[in-house]
């Protein structure tokens, strides 16, 4: 097996990504884009701000490098492309087999992939992701339309910022955006993709329930198990027919809204690929240790201790400080509207957005002030609609609101009841005929690039008692550039995204797996006391991870087995296989085929053994043949100086018909002009012979 | 190794569905249902069977629910909280939300009928905590050792197929299932599964019904005939599942026609099971789930909620009434207020119970019923029957069954007489062994088993290397039934000698081992002895003399190359016509089949043969023949057509 880490990824939006190479399969672990880049672009430019960019003294300055504070003429003023994972390209897409995403935003990136040509890989993704990644896709394109109308269409396939002279005069911070911090990156752009492409895309997705087993080539058995993260993110696990794998993504253990991590599912696979750099974006204050895989493991924890272990990895979660998170947001949006501002929350996190949502309709009721919540976004309608319908993929709370009948998300009655507004754009008739200030507004997209966001908060921003909550992770410094002077208050919130360190020991301790692939870049954080079980990765480093096991299993069925004709030699019993193999799901079987066995050749096609010439004349002679041995030693017909009972020697066969029989040490051969007479010799030898 | 079917229930009957299942030393029971013909302990399935001492927790591994019918569920509010089952309960999202509607609405019914309570509100609902809902497909690890797994059935929103597997035995209880899609759900749909038992309904084990359209409109003509008549509909249904789907069909007809006449649902029809089916969008059919956005299909406009009131109101209507088969309740007293006006009409599913009034009127055209000693109803209505059911016909469930190819197969959920037929058919049509157990009846079917082996990779590697005869099938050529699910459960088959290459190597004390024939002699430390045949004998061509007396004057013993060549050439066009599916190889001095060689020998004395005193004839030439045990019969029928090719040869 071999494993490369294509990218560590960054942050909730931008997954990790990397390659497996398992039974001979090429193997993608989630296909994200890397949106943060965005930043690197100057969103819509307002009518009169379009001239100022161009002003001479503005170039002069770039021009002469000058390294001051960044403004908003640093950005690159172009229709924006897209940054894929850096390693992916260097990869022959063709050669892919499988696609394994993992979360919605896994998904992201998926179209540059499906239309390349010759692109024929088998995707899986969970029902909920892929409707979920679809609408994303569409938004981004429809949000992206916008940008491009106002740009026209690209003349050239090249643009203009991506030529050296533009990028070595980008100051350092947007430089590092464009490059990367090793300048190899430049590659990694694309202009979007179009609605057609997302189309294709998901035609050619295979869906799956958690848990649901999928088999590619009957070999490999995928499945998957849900994360936590978000509704419809998972974890897999890969059986194939000498690895067991279970991939590991940013995990929760107890969410609000999502099903909850399903850990046990992951249980009984050799290898583990830890791939959750949740920890990585925190700021970890303490430097404590967390880490002691599975020192304890030489006893095997009885089931009662198993149990009690996954139950204090559920107990003691954070959910309860999440909650707090979101009432403390609720509660400064409480205190902008009350003075008169207005809210704007550009978080593109489904849970998150469903829970403020609730949080916030409910704070505003109880504060009996009246301020409307509008959602402003091309898919906000379906996916909230969508949210409604999918008691099978969220939480056991929210499913316990199905099985009383009531709606498993607030939204449904809040918009029921005119509380909250679904328009798809900031221009809809609708929207403007129903806005109303201050008001509360959730829209994408957070890079403040693109969509909505845009508009309000250039409408709001020189408004000191308004408010932008931002999802940490985002560079403020950067994405506020275009909207600067800021007299908005801004509001810069973390929220759950994977395990935290403590929590990974008595998870490995639960799963148990043989090895684990960990990446360096956490491996710091943590204490690595058995390390002949942990293999470390870092990006574009490929491991190869030897096999466990040897020999492949395979199944015979019994009432094949009790047909089969047994020898016994020495120790062991052996027999002749018969039947059809099957290849399916991974297994190798053994079952009786349509032939009946007898019709089948039952006569040894292997011998051993040296054959006693003389004993073989007398079973000759029981079949009423009968011949006259003639010694000889070497291929010479010397005949006269046979010295061994062994050495080589020719019978001559007489009767019923002239045959001969060449008997030599390694070999014998049968010399007969008739079908008869040649098989009948062949049985006599099968006799003076071991053979099967 | 054997699997124990104990028919609990719907053994050569319909009503209280329960089958407990012995796999492995695992015990599930599929379905815990109640019988709607009865009102003493017969309504119930004899739980004593199971366990007499009444440890049910041990007795049993798990319970695992179809649908919400109360023929498939009415018994299990009284097996948990009477009996005191409290391990695992399995069923899907849908069936577990709108279960507790269909027992309270029962229960409540019950009540009416004057009857001893068998459970109470508190029992549906601490009942119902117990349940563990599952997602279709999804693989359920119900212990270490077994493993569930629901398949969509049709028949009514959230009904399933159940998968389950202990080892190497494995086994599929259908429930109630309908091979077409109808209004408001899909058709069923399975993976092609490797099985030793199917457990399947039989209510329609001899009926083969046409299409669905022309039915449905028999029924909307019967409808509208009695409103356009000033006449009221009754439409005796249970609370979930029959009545959303005619609901579905009347509000489209209502729009068509523009009908203004009123749709009214009784109490127990509450519009709030809309709010269920809203948010089950998904496992609604195909049409539905794609216009949910704009349109949901259970918005349903015309209707309204009745009223006691209203029963006696004059003008025309239609009333879905619970509960179903007119067991009692409120259906009920509708019907003993409507029935003696025949403008008026009642319409009943496809099938009712026996016992039930439903099945009285069904049974003959009764003109008067008796409720019981002192009430006796006159019946002057019109009674309508509907000809399409949710449940799939004999075509289906013969579809099924081959589709499934199950070692063995069990019928349930029938009528005696009619599952009889569909038994011959299986075992004669299909030749699987099949069985109709009666209630209270074990039917025992041997289970697979498998030994296992390690493979060597030399083997593994030698059946896998592709050569001509190596298939893969996929869902190509799979039927209909699982035609959107398992286009990734493609699967290799290896059926040829290459098989027949490993060997099985069985020593005490260790894992039984399947190697290489190449392999073995390695492994027990023996030399191979090769044992080969060979023949060398004379033929006589024209064509050689003929090549021979024009280039060659002198009687040249030996021949040219090129006439060597020429002569293969003519042997391997000649075995080429005759031998039409082997592989031949013309090396040019050589002929090559399988492990068979044929080439022109030239020695004077070739040990290969066994004349060497040919008749000097100067036209002949020795074909030299050798090859290997395993082409024996082969290399027979090469030699004979060689020699045939030529009159001349010795
Ligand atoms: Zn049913
Ligand atoms: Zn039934
Ligand atoms: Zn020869």
């Amino acid at each position: 097996m071999k494993f490369t880490c294509l990218s560590k990824g960054g942050g909730f939006h931008f997954s990790p990504c990397h390659m497996l190479n398992v039974s001979g399969f090429r193997i993608l672990l989630d296909c994200p884009l890397d949106l943060s880049s965005l930043a690197l672009f100057s969103p819509v430019p307002v009518a009169h701000q379009a001239h100022e960019s161009l002003d001479t003294d503005s170039v002069i300055r770039k021009k002469q490098k000058i390294e001051k504070t960044l403004d908003a003429n640093d950005l690159v003023h172009a229709e924006p492309w897209y940054k894929t994972v850096k390693n992916l390209h260097l990869w022959d897409a063709s050669f892919i087999d499988v696609v394994l995403i993992s979360s919605p935003m896994g998904m992201l990136g998926l179209p540059f992939l499906t239309r390349t040509r010759d692109f024929s890989a088998k995707i899986y993704v969970t029902e909920a992701s892929a409707r979920i990644g679809q609408l994303l896709m569409e938004d981004l394109v429809s949000m992206h339309m916008e940008l491009r109308q106002f740009y026209g269409p690209e003349d050239s396939c090249f643009p203009q910022w991506m030529r050296w002279e533009e990028l070595e005069v980008l100051p350092s911070e947007l430089r590092k955006i464009a490059l990367g911090k090793d300048c190899e990156e430049l590659g990694a752009w694309m202009p979007l993709y179009s609605a057609v492409d997302v189309k294709d895309c998901m035609r050619k997705v295979q869906t799956l329930k958690y848990a649901e087993e999928a088999c590619y080539n009957g070999t490999l058995i995928v499945k998957a198990f849900s994360s936590g993260l978000e509704i419809g993110t998972c974890n897999w696990t890969i059986n194939g027919p000498k690895k067991n794998i279970a991939y590991i993504s940013s995990s929760i253990f107890v969410s609000m809204h999502a099903m909850d991590f399903d850990f046990l599912g992951l249980r009984g696979n050799d290898l583990i690929i830890y791939s959750d750099f949740s920890s990585l974006d925190k700021n970890m204050e303490n430097d404590d240790t967390y880490f002691d895989p599975v020192t304890s493991s030489s006893g095997r924890d009885d089931v009662s201790n198993l149990e009690e272990m996954a139950a204090s990895l559920l107990k003691d979660d954070e959910s309860a400080e999440e909650i707090e998170k979101l009432v403390f947001i609720c509660a400064c949006a409480l205190d902008s509207v009350r003075v008169g501002g207005s809210v704007l929350v550009p978080i593109d996190r489904l849970g998150v957005v469903l829970c403020l949502l609730e949080q916030m309709s409910l704070l505003l009721e109880s504060s009996s002030l009246k301020v409307p919540i509008y959602i402003i976004s091309s898919v906000a309608e379906e996916l909230l609609a969508f949210t409604n319908i999918i008691p099978e993929w969220v939480c056991k709370q929210r499913q316990e609101k199905l099985f009383s009948g009531e709606p498993l998300f607030a939204h449904v009655k809040l918009i029921k009841e005119r509380k909250i507004h679904v328009f798809p754009a900031v221009h809809s008739p609708e929207l403007l005929t129903n806005w109303q200030e201050p008001c509360v507004v959730f829209c994408p997209n957070w890079s403040l690039r693109l969509g909505p966001v845009v508009h309000l908060l250039r409408h709001w921003c020189s408004d000191p008692n308004s408010l932008l909550v931002l999802e940490s992770g985002v560079d403020a410094d950067i994405a506020l550039l275009p909207f600067k002077p800021m007299a908005m208050k801004v509001l810069q919130c973390s929220f759950l995204s994977g395990l935290s360190l403590q929590k990974v020991q008595p998870l490995l301790k639960i799963l148990q797996p043989k090895l684990v692939l960990f990446p360096k870049d956490l491996s710091c954080k943590i204490q690595i006391s058995e390390a002949n079980m942990i293999f470390l990765f870092s990006e574009n480093e490929t491991l190869r991870i030897p096999s466990s096991k040897e020999s492949t299993d395979i199944d015979i069925a019994t009432d094949l087995a009790s047909k089969f004709r047994w020898k016994t030699f020495k120790q062991e019993t052996i027999t002749r296989l018969e039947g059809e193999l099957f290849m399916d799901h991974g297994k190798h079987r053994l079952l009786s085929g349509f032939q009946p066995a007898n019709s089948k050749q039952q006569r040894p096609l292997v011998h051993w053994g040296s054959p006693d010439v003389k004993v073989l004349l007398t079973e000759l002679s029981k079949m009423g043949i009968s011949g006259t041995i003639k010694q000889v030693t070497d291929d010479a017909k010397s005949e006269d100086d046979a010295k061994s009972e062994n050495a080589a020697a020719i019978i001559d066969i007489h009767d019923p018909e002239k045959a001969l029989i060449d008997v030599r040490e390694t070999g014998t051969v049968i010399i007969a002009a008739n079908e008869n007479l040649a098989s009948h010799i062949v049985k006599a030898v099968d006799i003076v012979l071991d053979g099967i | 190794m054997a699997i124990d079917s104990l028919v609990l229930g719907a053994g050569q009957e319909v009503g209280k569905s329960c089958v407990v299942v012995s796999i492995n030393g695992k015990r599930i029971m599929f379905d815990c249902g109640m019988h709607m013909g009865y009102t003493d302990s017969r309504r119930y399935p004899d739980f004593s069977l199971i366990s007499n001492t009444g440890d049910f927790d041990n007795a049993l591994t798990c319970v695992v629910v179809t649908h919400f019918h109360l023929d498939h569920i009415g018994a299990l509010p009284y097996f948990t909280e009477v009996c005191g089952y409290k391990g695992p309960i399995y069923m899907t999202y849908p069936t577990k939300a709108l279960a507790p509607l269909m027992l309270e609405d029962y229960r409540k019914n019950m009540d009416r009928r004057g009857e001893d309570e068998q459970f109470t509100s508190d029992h549906i609902t601490e009942c119902m905590k117990k349940v563990i809902p599952v997602d279709l497909k999804q693989t359920v690890q119900v212990d270490k050792d077994l493993q569930i797994r629901a398949y969509y059935a049709g028949h009514v929103i959230g009904a399933a197929m159940f998968y389950a597997k202990v080892g190497d035995a494995a086994m599929v209880y259908t429930g109630d299932y309908n091979m077409t899609p109808d209004r408001h759900l899909g058709a069923a749909q399975i993976d092609r599964l490797q099985l030793d038992l199917v457990i399947t309904e039989s209510t329609y084990a001899t009926t083969i019904r046409d299409s669905r359209y022309g039915r449905e409109r028999e029924f909307l003509k019967a409808v509208h005939t009695c409103i356009a008549a000033g006449g009221k509909v009754l439409i005796p249904t249970f609370a979930l599942g029959r009545a959303q789907e005619l609901c579905i069909l009347l509000e489209d007809y209502w729009e068509r026609m523009n009908l203004k006449v009123p749709i009214y649902f009784s109490a127990g029809l509450t519009i709030q099971a809309n709010m269920y089916y809203k948010m089950l969008i998904n496992w609604t059919s195909q049409k539905i789930k794609e216009t949910y956005a704009t349109r949901n299909a259970f918005d349903f406009k015309n209707v309204r909620n009745f009223d006691r009131s209203l029963i006696n109101a004059p003008g025309p209507c239609v009333l879905f009434a619970t509960p179903g088969m007119i067991v009692g309740g409120f259906s009920l007293e509708v019907f003993m207020q409507w029935a003696p006006s025949e403008m008026n009409l009642v319409t009943l599913p496809g099938y009712c119970v026996a016992g039930t009034i439903g099945h009285k009127l069904m049974s003959g055209k009764p003109t008067k019923i008796d409720l019981d000693k002192d009430t006796q109803i006159d019946v002057r209505c019109q009674i309508h029957q509907l000809s399409f059911s949710p449940h799939t016909d004999a075509k289906g469930i013969m579809d099924l069954v081959k589709f499934l190819s199950p070692k063995h197969a069990i019928l349930v959920h029938g009528e005696k007489p009619k599952m009889a037929t569909l038994k011959e058919r299986i075992q004669s049509e299909l030749g699987i062994p099949c069985y109709c157990p009666a209630n209270n009846e074990t039917v025992t079917v041997p289970s697979t088993h498998y030994v296992k082996a390690d493979a060597s990779e030399t083997f593994i590697r030698s059946c896998l290397n592709p050569n001509f005869k190596f298939s893969t099938y996929s869902s190509v050529d799979k039927s209909y039934l699982d035609s959107k699910y398992s286009k990734a459960a493609s699967g290799l088959q290896v059926s040829d000698e290459r098989v027949a290459e490993g060997i099985l190597v069985v020593e005490k004390g260790k894992k039984a081992k399947v190697i290489h024939q190449d392999e073995l002699l390695l492994m027990l430390g023996d030399k191979k002895h090769e044992v080969q045949f060979a023949y060398c004998f004379p033929m006589h061509t024209e064509r050689l003399q003929k090549t021979r007396t024009e280039e060659l004057p002198s009687a040249d013993t030996l021949l040219c190359d090129l006439d060597k060549c020429t002569l293969i050439n003519q042997l391997s066009m000649k075995l080429s016509n005759e031998l039409s599916d082997a592989n031949i190889l013309d090396l040019g001095e050589q002929l090559q089949v399988e492990s068979f060689r044929v080439s022109i020998c030239s020695k004077n004395s070739c040990p290969h043969r066994l004349s060497h005193s040919v008749h000097n004839d100067s036209e002949s030439v020795f074909l030299c023949c050798h090859w290997s045990l395993r082409d024996e019969k082969l290399a027979w029928k090469i030699i004979s057509i060689m020699k045939s090719s030529s009159p001349h040869t010795t």
